[in-house]
């Protein structure tokens, strides 16, 4: 078919214009830019909790914006509400379906959210006297792989369908499909202001997305394999990808491009989770051997470990 | 014989493809240079509000080991 032809080659010829365009604004990497910075400080964290109760792998969890409560979820089927000071639970939620592989606090405090195997996105009522499902989100034909809240009547979430959907949790159906990757979406983070999001996915790219017309705006290519963790950095800026290639990433919003790699030939584990410090210098990132590295994120070089005997999945901090 | 569904769709999907490219090719780029100084300056300037970076002083410190208390 000659219309197919043309426009592969069309094709071709924008990513070649646009390999240039990133090549052009390409004077510098981070590392090199930052390489007056003192370094950061040698990091030694100490354990403070150890928060025991589920009885299966834990494959989530999230902070509320409280800094102080948590949820957790495990395929033991239940959804866990922890205060971080005391260490102890406060909910418990059973799960219809054990195969939960995500779950959400809501930023007013008042719902959290797990999804998984089942496709769907249920959210819970922790404020009404006994626990409510408030509802259930059903429509991706794939796993549901996160899930993050706007607020109390918004939630976005990623699915291994491919797509990932914005929802209206009063009618319980979705607002706005994103759709654009080629592999199952993996993981999103919201940004700061909230009128964006970026997903990473198993085609091994990161896409950032407008909330509101639900257009991919930029495409962040890279990685060589899945993209299993993502975050924005705190300035808004820049986001912090991990993946199964071994390797995070830092991809520079208004740069359009990678601007620095984390990664050491003695680590030869995926990551599974990430997190970023309050100021954005220190990545937290979790392994599939059971470790987690910490990474200064302008220098690209490794300020500490928390190590421990049994495995942590996946690490936030306040 | 041709599959006329198969082969329009799969044009969509280039065709999509095509657009999608056309839109990422038009954005403006910043230099990486201006970017990592930018990022740099960010993470400086908040980095002592950083608990991770500078530690918590104890009495800050929710999570600090209770105090034990000495009845006798």
């Amino acid at each position: 078919m000659g219309e197919m032809e043309q426009m592969k080659k069309e094709a071709e010829a924008l990513k070649t214009q646009i390999e240039a365009a990133r090549k052009a604004a390409h004077d510098t990497d981070m590392a090199s830019a930052a390489s007056g910075v003192a370094p950061a400080p040698r990091v030694q964290l100490k354990t403070r909790r150890t928060l025991k109760g589920h009885l299966a792998k834990i494959y989530a969890m999230h902070w509320c914006t409280d800094n102080r409560l948590m949820v957790s979820a495990s395929q033991d089927g239940k959804l866990l509400i922890w205060d971080s000071h005391t260490g102890n639970k406060v909910n418990a939620v059973p799960l219809k379906s054990s195969w939960v592989m995500t779950c959400a606090y809501a930023p007013s405090g008042n719902l959290v959210a797990s999804g998984g195997l089942d496709n769907m996105c249920t959210v819970y009522n922790l404020k009404t006297p006994v626990i409510k499902t408030v509802k259930e989100l059903d429509a991706h034909t794939g796993y549901l792989s996160c899930a993050r809240f706007l607020s109390d009547t918004e939630i976005l979430t990623s699915s291994g369908d491919t797509t990932c959907a914005l929802w209206d949790l009063e009618t319980g159906k979705q607002k706005t499909v994103f759709l654009n990757h080629v592999g199952d979406c993996m993981c999103l983070s919201l940004s700061p202001d909230m009128n964006s999001f970026v997903s990473g996915a198993c085609d091994s790219l990161a896409k950032l997305w407008d909330i509101r017309d639900g257009q991919c705006k930029q495409t962040f290519q890279g990685h060589t394999s899945d993209i299993n963790a993502i975050s924005f950095y705190p300035s808004a800026n820049a986001i912090i990808t991990g993946s199964d290639d071994c390797t995070c990433k830092m991809y520079d919003i208004r740069a359009d491009q990678e601007v620095i790699c984390y990664q050491d030939a003695a680590l030869n584990s995926g990551v599974t989770s990430l997190d970023l410090s309050a100021s954005g210098r220190l990545i937290f990132a979790g392994y599939d051997d059971f470790n987690c590295n910490i990474w200064d994120s302008l220098k690209g070089e490794k300020v500490g470990e928390l190590k421990e005997k049994k495995k942590s999945l996946s690490w936030r901090e306040c | 014989m041709s599959n006329n569904n198969a082969s329009s769709s799969s044009v969509a999907v280039v065709q999509k493809a095509v657009k999608q490219l056309s839109l990422e090719a038009k954005i403006r780029r910043i230099n990486v240079s201006q970017a990592a100084t930018d990022l740099k300056n960010f993470c400086l300037q908040n980095g002592h509000k950083d608990p991770l970076l500078v530690g918590v002083p104890s009495s800050d410190n929710p999570f600090r080991p209770p105090k034990s208390c000495g009845l006798l």
